[in-house]
C-alpha cells in the first residue's frame, strides 16, 4: 500500500450469513472522493459495513493505514422518538462544528431530534459524520429524504471537506449526485 | 399528626440516604430509558433482594449478598448480550421471576428472613443506619465520576451505533461498566427504599423528564428534581401518617407521572 493510500480493498468478498458483495477491489487516496454505485441489493452498504468491521469477510482483504479514523453515516438513523436530544448535542457528540450549516437547519439546532422533519434529521446526521474529526468519511445514500436545495448544499459541503484533506467514500443510487461530487466511481453488481 | 418528627435527628440519616438515591437512580434511569432497558432495573432490584436474603441464610452481610447477586445478573446480561439480542426484555422478565421466586420462598420458610423480606419489599427507609448512608454516599460519588466518563460513550453508542467499531474501538466495556453501576445502585437502594421504591425512582423521573425536556442535560436535571421532590414529600408523608415509605414513594411518583402525561397531552392539544 502506497503512502498516499488510506485503505485498499483487494478481491474482497463480504456479507453476513453468506457473501453479499464481491469480489471487489478498490483503493482510496487522501482527499479523494470515491463513488460506489450499483443496483439495489448489490451489496453497496455491506461493503461499507465490511470497511467498518460490522460485516463478515469471506475472502480477500482490507488494508487500512494504522490509526485511520473512519466516520460512518448509516442509511437508517437509530430510534430517536421520545428521546430528549437536540441537534446541537448530536453535533457535539461527534465533535462536529455547526459552522457552515445551512440556515434552515442552524436555526433549529436547539430543537429535539424527534421534532425535526425527515430531511432535516438526515442532513443533521450527515453533518455530524461529515464534520467529525476523521480521515475517511463513509456516506451511505446521503441524498435520501433531501430536497434539491439540500442536495445542492451537500454537494458543496462534500467538496469543501475533501478540499480540507478528508477522503470520502459515497454510496448512492443517484447517478447525477455521484457525477457531481466524485473524482472516481466504482460500479458494483 | 406530629410535625416535630420531621425535624427529629433520629431521621436525619435515613432522609439523607434516601436523598442520595433520589439523585442517583433518576440519573441512571435516563440512560436505561435511552437504551430501552428499564425492565432490567426491576430485574436487578429483585435479584438483589433475593441475594440479600440468601446472604442472611448463610450469615453473610446483606449488602454483600445484594451486590454480588445484582452484579452477577449484570455480568450474565453482558455475557449473553449477543445471544439474547432482540429478546432482552424476555431475559429480564425471566431474571425478575427468578429473583421473586427465590425471595418469596425464603421469606415463607425462614422466620429470620420474614422480617427482612418485609423491609426489602415495603421499603422501610427509617431502619437504615449510618453504614447504609456511608455505602450510599461512597457508591454515589463513584457513580457520578463514572457517569461523567461513560455518558458520551453511551450516547454515541445509541446515536451512532458503528462509531467505535469504525475506529477499531469497542464500546462493550462502557456498557458493562454501566450495567454494573445500575446493578450496584439498585442493590444498595433496595436495602433502604425497597425493591419497588428503587424501581419507581429509576423508572418514573426519566419518564417525566423525557416528556418535557428539549435536550439531554435538561432531561437529567428534570429527572433528578422529580426524584428529589417525590422523595422529600414521601418522606414527610410517611412520617406524619405513620405509613411505610416505599409504597408512598411509588404512589407519589405514579401520580406525578400521570399528571405530567395529562399536562403534556393538554399542552399538545393547545
Amino acid at each position: 500500500m502506497s503512502a498516499a493510500t488510506l485503505f485498499e480493498v483487494d478481491a474482497l468478498s463480504a456479507g453476513y450469513a453468506r457473501p453479499v458483495v464481491g469480489p471487489v477491489s478498490l483503493r482510496l487516496g487522501g482527499g479523494e472522493v470515491l463513488g460506489i454505485v450499483g443496483p439495489n441489493g448489490c451489496g453497496k452498504s455491506t461493503l461499507l459495513a465490511a470497511l467498518t468491521g460490522s460485516a463478515r469477510i469471506f475472502s480477500g482483504r482490507i488494508d487500512k493505514r494504522p490509526g485511520l479514523r473512519i466516520s460512518l453515516q448509516q442509511q437508517q438513523a437509530p430510534a430517536i422518538e421520545g428521546i430528549p436530544f437536540n441537534g446541537a448535542e448530536l453535533l457535539s457528540l461527534t465533535g462536529a462544528s455547526a459552522e457552515g450549516l445551512p440556515p434552515w437547519l442552524e436555526s433549529r439546532l436547539a430543537e429535539r431530534l424527534d421534532r425535526l422533519s425527515g430531511g432535516q434529521l438526515q442532513f443533521l446526521y450527515l453533518w455530524a459524520c461529515l464534520q467529525a474529526p476523521a480521515d475517511v468519511v463513509l456516506l451511505d445514500e446521503p441524498t435520501n429524504n433531501l430536497d434539491p436545495d439540500g442536495i445542492s448544499f451537500l454537494e458543496g459541503a462534500l467538496r469543501r471537506r475533501a478540499g480540507e484533506g478528508a477522503s470520502l467514500l459515497v454510496v448512492s443510487h443517484d447517478a447525477r449526485f455521484i457525477d457531481a461530487v466524485c473524482d472516481r466511481t466504482v460500479v458494483l453488481g | 399528626m406530629n410535625t416535630e418528627l420531621l425535624f427529629d435527628p433520629l431521621f436525619a440519616e435515613p432522609f439523607v440516604t434516601g436523598l442520595v438515591f433520589a439523585i442517583l437512580l433518576p440519573l441512571l434511569g435516563c440512560y436505561l430509558r435511552l437504551r430501552d432497558e428499564w425492565l432490567a432495573a426491576l430485574a436487578f432490584a429483585q435479584t438483589a433482594a433475593a441475594g440479600s436474603l440468601l446472604a442472611m441464610l448463610f450469615g453473610l452481610p446483606l449488602v454483600l449478598g445484594g451486590l454480588v447477586a445484582a452484579g452477577l445478573a449484570a455480568s450474565l446480561k453482558h455475557a449473553f448480550e449477543g445471544a439474547t439480542r432482540g429478546t432482552q426484555g424476555a431475559a429480564y422478565a425471566m431474571l425478575l421471576l427468578l429473583g421473586w421466586g427465590v425471595s418469596v420462598l425464603l421469606v415463607a420458610n425462614l422466620p429470620l428472613a420474614e422480617r427482612m423480606g418485609h423491609a426489602l419489599f415495603d421499603g422501610q427507609l427509617y431502619f437504615t443506619d449510618r453504614s447504609h448512608l456511608i455505602n450510599a454516599g461512597v457508591f454515589a460519588l463513584l457513580s457520578f465520576f463514572s457517569l461523567y466518563w461513560l455518558s458520551r460513550r453511551l450516547l454515541l453508542a445509541h446515536f451512532f451505533p458503528d462509531f467505535f467499531r469504525a475506529r477499531g474501538l469497542s464500546e462493550r466495556r462502557a456498557h458493562f461498566a454501566f450495567d454494573l453501576l445500575v446493578a450496584g445502585a439498585l442493590a444498595l437502594s433496595t436495602m433502604s427504599v425497597g425493591v419497588m421504591g428503587a424501581f419507581a425512582l429509576i423508572f418514573v423521573p426519566p419518564l417525566i423528564a423525557f416528556n418535557w425536556a428539549d435536550g439531554w442535560h435538561r432531561a437529567l436535571l428534570l429527572a433528578v428534581l422529580s426524584g428529589l421532590l417525590a422523595h422529600v414529600v414521601a418522606f414527610a408523608l410517611a412520617l406524619l401518617l405513620d405509613q411505610p415509605f416505599g409504597p408512598l414513594l411509588g404512589l407519589l411518583l405514579v401520580g406525578m407521572g400521570v399528571l405530567s402525561a395529562l399536562l403534556r397531552s393538554l399542552g399538545a392539544r393547545h
